[in-house]
C-alpha cells in the first residue's frame, strides 16, 4: 500500500475552471489507475489559482499478474487458420501450447501479464492524463508543444509508503516530476521538500496557502461576515462570487470599505452589478436604511500596513466605476423623463439580425402579437401592448450599454421614471423570464403576454430564415425560448392554440428562403402557405422541448406521443394536463390493467375489421348478450360513460382515466368467460361492436394503442 | 520578502515623481533584462501590439525581445481633455519576447517594483483575460494584471498573430502608462502628473504637454474629419498593400525582395482610417464587422509575406 501525491503548478489558472478541472483531474486519475490493474481506498482533489492537487490513499503497491488463455483451432487445422490465430495473440508456433480435447488436439495461447509497479503505472496514466486534459481552452508557451490551461511549471508526483516517500519517475515535455513545490507567490517561504499528503497540507499552510477552496470559501464568508458585523451591516449573500474569488487567492484576507455618500442614490442592482463584475466586491447592505453602503474586497495577502493601501487603491477604482454609472444614470434619467422618444429612434439604427431586420422592427412585430395575446392571458390589451413597445428600450440606455445583464431591470426603473403604470413598468424587467430552469415564471397578466410574444417572434424568426439550432449548438438560444414558452403557457394555464400565435408571428417574418428546409417541405407538398410549414415545423419543436421537460419530471416518451396524437396538440397546457393524468393512472395496478384490456379488445377489433372489411363502430345491444360478464361489461360501460362524458366535457383527466379504470375487472371478466368470435354471426357482430365500446371509452385521453408495454 | 526560489526580492524602490521616470525606470529594467529598447512606431497605432515589432516578429523561429514606448491613438476615447481617466491619445509600454521566458511573471513583478510598487504592501492579482485582435487576426491566452483592483497591465502568450500558429510562442506585457503612473504616484486626474520632474526650472504637467492637443483631436476626431477623404484613403491603403505584396518579382539581378513591411504599414493605415471613421459614426453595426474583416485580410496577407522573409522564416 502507498499514498499517491501529485501536484501541477502553474501559472494563474482562471477561477472559472478551477472546480471543473479537479474533479477531471480525479476522474481520469483514478479511472487510469483502476484500468491499469491498481486499486486505492480513498482520492481526494484540490485547487488554488496556481495549482491542481491529487491525493490517492491506499493505492496498492502494484497490478496483479494477469493470466489469459485462449483456445485456438485444432492443430490440425489449415495454416492459414493457425496464422490467424498466432497474428491475433502475438505469439509465435513454438510458444503456443497444444492440449488434448474431445475432437483431438487444440492449440492454446497462455499469455501471462506480469504484475506492474505502481510507480510505472502512475507515471505513464499521469502523463496521458496531463497531454490529454479537457481544459475548456488550453495554450502553448515559450518552445514547448505541450498544452496547458497556462504555464505548467512544475510537477510534484510521490508514492509514500513505510519506507519513506519515493519521487514517481516522470517526464512530460522536458518538466522533471520532483518533490519540491512553493508557497504563496508573495509571503512564501522559497521551495520545500514534501513527503506526502499531510506534510504538504501543513507545509503550504505555513507558506501561506489554504490548499482546500472550500476552507477558502468558509473562511472568506466568516471574515467578510464578521468585518459587516463589527459595523452594523450585513453582506449580501452571493454564492457564485464567493466561489470565483475563491479561486483568485490562495490566502484570502477580506477588506471592507465604505461607498461614497455621492454613489448610494443609484439602484441596487446597478451598485452590485458593478461592483460584482468589474471587482469581485461583495455587496454589504445597511439593514436600518436597507441600501447598499459598504464592498468587501478580498486580497491575497497579508500586507505590512494591515491592508489600508490595498483598500484605498480598490475604493479608488471603485469611484470611477461608480462616477461612470452615475454620469449614465443621471443622462438614461433625463431621457425616460422625456418619454423614452430618443431610444424609440435609437433601436432603428440597430440591427437585431440582418434577415429578421431592426429593433425597432422587431418591436413592431413583438406589440402586435402582444395584443393578440392579451385576451388569451387576461391582461389589457393596451396595457400590454405598451408594455411590448417599451420593453426593448432600455437596450439604448448608457447604463444597460456598460451592464448589459442590467437589461430589463433599468427597463422597469426608466419606465417608471416616465410614468408608466406598475404592470407595464414590471413586464420590462419580466418579460425575459424564465431564462433558466429554475428562473421564476412571471405571472401578472402583462408580462405574460409581452414574454409569450417576445420568444414565440424571436424562435418563429430564426425558424423563417432558417437558423435552427443543430445539435449542441444554438447560438440564438431558441431551446430556451422554446422552453420559457412552455413554462409560460403550464404555469400560467395559458388555454390557446399554440399554433394560431406562431402562424401570426410567422405571418409578419420574410417568407422561408429558397432550399431551407421549410422551403423543401412546401416544394413536396405543392403548398402556397409558406408560414403555414414553418409554424408546423416550429410547433414540433416545442413539442420535442416539451418531451424533455416531462421526460424529466417521469413522464415516459410514449405517454406524450399518446397524447400528442389527441386533437388540439398546440394547446401545451391541455397536453400536459392529459399527460400528467394518464402517466398517474398508468402507475396504479388498474391502469396497467385496463391498458391491457384495452389492447387486447383493440387487438382483436383490428384484426377482425381488417378481415371483414368493415368497422364495427355502431349497435352493440345488451339482449344480444350471452353470459352474465358480457351483461356486466355492458353495465359497467353505461355506468364509465356516464362519469367519463361531464369529466372529459370539464377536462378532468384525471376523473376520467379513474373512471376508465374502474373497467379493468368488468373486461378482464368478459376476456375469460367470453369466446369474441362465436359461431353465431349476430352474436360475434354484437361482441365485436362491444369491443368497440371499450375502445371508444378508453380513448378520450389519449390514443393509448401508442403505450409500450 | 523572498522569491519563489528563496532569493530577496528586488526591494521595492523609491516612488517616481513624473510620468517620464517610469518611463525611462521600464527602459532601464528591461534593457538590463536584456531587451532591445526600439523607439515608437512612426505611424498611428491603436495600440503597442500593431508596432511591427511585436505583430510580424511574433511570427516565425527567430528569437527576439524588444521593449518600447507607443504612443496610441483610440480617436473614440477622446473626451477633450476633460476627464481624468480617458484619451484618445495616450502612451502604452510593450515587451515583447521570443521564445516566452519560464520566468516570464517574475519579471513583470520585478518590474513592478522597479517603478516604485511594494510588492509587500499592494495586492498584485493576474486575472483571466483571453486577448483577442479581429483586426489583427490574433489571438493568445493570458490576464489581466490587477494591483489593487486596478487593471494595470495586459499579459499574453500569442497563440496566433495573422491567421499563423506562434511557434515559438512570444510573451508580450503591455503597460496603460498613464493609468499605473497616476496611481504610483497618487494622481486623481492625468491632466494634473508631472511629467517631467516637479522641480525642474520648468516643470511640466500631463496638461501642460497634451490639454490642448486633446482638444483639437477630440474635434477634429469626432467633428472635422473629412469622411469622404477617409473612406477613399482606406480603398488606397487596401489596393496599396494589395499591389506591393503582388510586386515581388525579381528584379534585373534576380533577386526577389518580399515588401512585408512596407505592405504593413498599409495595413496600418487602414486600420487606424476605419478608427477615425467609427468615430465620426459613419459607419454602421454591421458594416463596422465588414471593415474589420477587410482590415484582418490585409494583417493576413502581410503576416504570409512577412513568414516568406529572412526575418520571419522557421530557421
Amino acid at each position: 500500500m502507498a499514498d499517491l501525491l501529485i501536484e501541477l503548478f502553474s501559472e494563474e489558472i482562471p477561477a472559472r475552471m478551477q472546480a471543473r478541472a479537479r474533479e477531471d483531474l480525479k476522474k481520469l486519475m483514478t479511472d487510469g489507475l483502476v484500468e491499469a490493474g491498481l486499486t486505492y481506498a480513498s482520492a481526494g482533489a484540490f485547487s488554488t489559482p496556481r495549482r491542481l492537487v491529487l491525493s490517492v490513499d491506499g493505492l496498492t503497491a502494484e497490478s496483479r499478474a494477469v493470466r489469459e488463455e485462449r483456445k485456438g483451432p485444432n492443430t490440425s487445422a489449415p495454416a492459414a487458420a493457425v496464422e490467424g490465430f498466432l497474428r491475433s495473440t502475438g505469439l509465435t508456433l513454438d510458444q503456443l501450447e497444444r492440449r488434448a480435447d474431445k475432437k483431438g488436439e487444440v492449440f492454446y495461447a497462455v499469455v501471462e501479464k506480469p504484475g506492474r509497479a505502481a510507480a510505472a503505472i502512475v507515471a505513464e496514466v499521469l502523463e496521458g492524463v496531463i497531454r490529454n486534459f479537457p481544459w475548456p481552452k488550453s495554450m502553448r508557451w515559450g518552445n514547448g508543444a505541450l498544452r496547458w490551461v497556462r504555464p505548467l511549471q512544475s510537477i510534484l508526483c510521490i508514492l509514500t509508503d513505510e519506507s519513506g516517500a519515493h519521487v514517481v519517475p516522470l517526464t512530460v515535455d522536458g518538466i522533471v516530476a520532483g518533490n519540491t513545490t512553493e508557497g504563496h507567490r508573495f509571503m512564501g517561504i522559497g521551495r520545500f521538500t514534501v513527503s506526502g499528503f499531510d506534510d504538504y497540507a501543513v507545509k503550504l499552510k505555513r507558506a501561506k496557502v489554504v490548499l482546500d477552496a472550500a476552507e477558502r470559501e468558509a473562511a472568506i464568508w466568516q471574515g467578510a461576515q464578521n468585518l459587516a458585523f463589527a459595523a452594523g451591516m450585513e453582506v449580501v449573500p452571493d454564492a457564485g462570487l464567493l466561489a470565483e474569488v475563491a479561486g483568485l487567492v490562495e490566502w484570502p484576507v477580506p477588506l471592507m470599505g465604505r461607498i461614497g455618500e455621492d454613489f448610494l442614490g443609484l439602484p441596487p442592482e446597478v451598485l452590485q452589478t458593478s461592483m460584482k463584475e468589474h471587482q469581485k466586491f461583495f455587496s454589504v447592505k445597511n439593514p436600518k436604511t436597507g441600501r447598499i453602503e459598504g464592498f468587501v474586497t478580498v486580497a491575497n495577502i497579508e500586507a505590512a500596513d494591515g491592508g489600508a493601501v490595498i483598500l484605498k487603491g480598490n475604493q479608488k477604482v471603485l469611484s470611477a466605476r461608480l462616477s461612470d454609472a452615475k454620469f449614465f444614470w443621471e443622462n438614461d434619467l433625463r431621457v425616460a423623463k422625456a418619454g423614452m422618444g430618443e431610444w424609440v429612434e435609437g433601436l432603428k439604427a440597430v440591427t437585431f439580425h440582418n434577415k429578421l431586420g431592426s429593433q425597432a422592427e422587431r418591436v413592431e412585430r413583438i406589440a402586435a402579437l402582444t395584443r393578440e395575446i392579451a385576451p388569451l392571458v387576461g391582461a389589457v390589451a393596451d396595457d400590454a401592448e405598451r408594455a411590448a413597445r417599451l420593453a426593448k428600450l432600455d437596450l439604448r440606455s448608457a447604463m444597460v450599454g456598460e451592464f448589459p445583464e442590467l437589461q430589463g431591470v433599468m427597463g422597469r426603473y426608466y419606465a417608471l421614471e416616465a410614468g408608466e403604470k406598475a404592470a407595464v413598468a414590471d413586464a420590462a424587467r419580466d418579460h425575459y423570464s424564465p431564462l433558466g430552469p429554475s428562473d421564476v415564471v412571471p405571472t401578472d397578466p402583462v408580462s405574460v403576454a409581452v414574454a409569450l410574444a417576445d420568444k414565440i417572434d424571436t424562435l418563429t424568426g430564426f425558424w423563417a430564415i432558417d437558423e435552427k439550432p443543430t445539435g449542441s449548438k444554438d447560438p440564438y438560444a431558441l431551446r430556451r425560448a422554446a422552453l420559457g414558452v412552455i413554462r409560460l403557457v403550464v404555469a400560467n394555464g395559458v388555454r390557446s392554440s399554440l399554433l394560431t400565435m406562431i402562424k401570426h408571428a410567422a405571418s409578419r417574418h420574410p417568407e422561408p428562403t429558397k432550399g431551407s428546409s421549410a422551403w423543401g417541405a412546401n416544394e413536396i407538398l405543392g403548398e402556397k402557405d409558406l408560414g403555414w410549414f414553418v409554424a408546423r415545423d416550429a410547433l414540433e419543436f416545442f413539442h420535442d422541448r416539451l418531451k424533455v421537460t416531462l421526460r424529466d419530471q417521469g413522464v415516459s416518451h410514449d405517454i406524450i406521443d399518446a397524447c400528442l396524437a389527441m386533437p388540439g396538440n398546440d394547446d401545451l397546457a391541455l397536453l400536459v394536463k392529459r399527460a400528467t393524468a394518464l402517466a398517474a393512472t398508468l402507475k396504479t395496478e388498474d391502469g396497467a390493467n385496463l391498458l391491457q384490456g384495452f389492447k387486447r379488445a383493440n387487438n382483436i377489433l383490428a384484426q377482425a375489421e381488417a378481415k371483414d372489411g368493415v368497422e364495427y363502430s355502431y349497435g352493440a345491444d345488451i339482449k344480444f348478450a350471452e353470459t352474465d360478464e358480457e351483461r356486466a361489461l355492458f353495465v359497467a360501460l353505461d355506468a364509465a360513460e356516464a362519469t367519463i362524458t361531464p369529466a372529459m366535457a370539464a377536462e378532468d383527466f384525471a376523473a376520467a382515466m379513474a373512471a376508465m379504470a374502474s373497467l379493468r375487472a368488468p373486461i378482464d371478466a368478459f376476456f375469460t368467460a367470453v369466446q369474441v368470435n362465436s359461431d353465431n354471426p349476430v352474436i360475434r357482430r354484437n361482441r365485436l361492436n362491444l369491443l368497440h365500446r371499450i375502445r371508444a371509452v378508453c380513448s378520450g385521453v389519449a390514443d393509448l394503442t401508442r403505450i409500450e408495454g | 520578502m523572498l522569491c519563489p526560489n528563496g532569493a530577496p526580492m528586488t526591494e521595492a524602490t523609491t516612488t517616481p515623481r513624473s510620468f517620464q521616470e517610469i518611463i525611462l525606470r521600464l527602459q532601464g529594467y528591461w534593457a538590463a533584462k536584456g531587451c532591445a529598447i526600439l523607439q515608437p512606431y512612426d505611424m498611428e497605432v491603436g495600440a503597442g501590439t500593431f508596432h511591427p515589432a511585436t505583430t510580424l516578429r511574433s511570427l516565425g523561429t527567430k528569437p527576439w525581445a524588444a521593449a518600447y514606448v507607443q504612443p496610441s491613438r483610440r480617436p473614440t476615447d477622446g473626451r477633450y481633455g476633460e476627464n481624468p481617466n480617458r484619451l484618445q491619445h495616450y502612451y502604452q509600454y510593450q515587451v515583447i519576447i521570443k521564445p516566452s521566458p519560464p520566468d516570464l511573471q517574475e519579471l513583470y513583478l520585478g518590474s513592478l517594483a522597479a517603478i516604485g510598487i511594494d510588492l509587500g504592501v499592494h495586492d498584485i492579482r493576474f486575472v483571466e483575460d483571453d486577448w483577442e485582435s479581429p483586426t489583427l487576426g490574433a489571438w493568445g491566452l493570458g490576464w489581466e494584471v490587477w494591483c489593487d483592483g486596478m487593471e494595470v497591465s495586459q499579459f499574453t502568450y500569442f497563440q496566433q498573430v495573422g491567421g499563423h500558429d506562434c511557434k515559438p510562442v512570444s510573451g508580450e506585457l503591455t503597460y496603460g502608462l498613464e493609468r499605473l503612473a497616476m496611481y504610483v504616484m497618487g494622481v486623481d486626474h492625468v491632466m494634473d502628473m508631472p511629467f517631467n520632474d516637479p522641480d525642474s526650472p520648468i516643470p511640466l504637467k500631463y496638461g501642460d504637454v497634451f490639454r490642448q492637443t486633446e482638444e483639437e483631436y477630440s474635434r477634429h476626431n469626432f467633428d472635422q474629419a473629412d469622411t469622404e477623404m477617409l473612406f477613399q484613403h482606406f480603398k488606397d491603403a487596401e489596393a496599396e498593400c494589395d499591389r506591393i505584396l503582388a510586386a515581388a518579382q525579381p528584379d534585373k539581378a534576380g533577386r526577389i525582395i518580399v515588401m512585408a513591411h512596407p505592405a504593413y504599414d498599409q495595413t496600418i493605415k487602414a486600420s487606424h482610417i476605419f478608427n477615425l471613421l467609427d468615430a465620426r459614426g459613419v459607419i454602421s453595426v454591421t458594416e463596422r464587422q465588414a471593415y474589420i474583416g477587410r482590415v484582418r485580410a490585409l494583417a493576413k496577407k502581410c503576416a504570409d509575406a512577412f513568414r516568406q522573409t529572412p526575418a520571419g522564416a522557421d530557421l
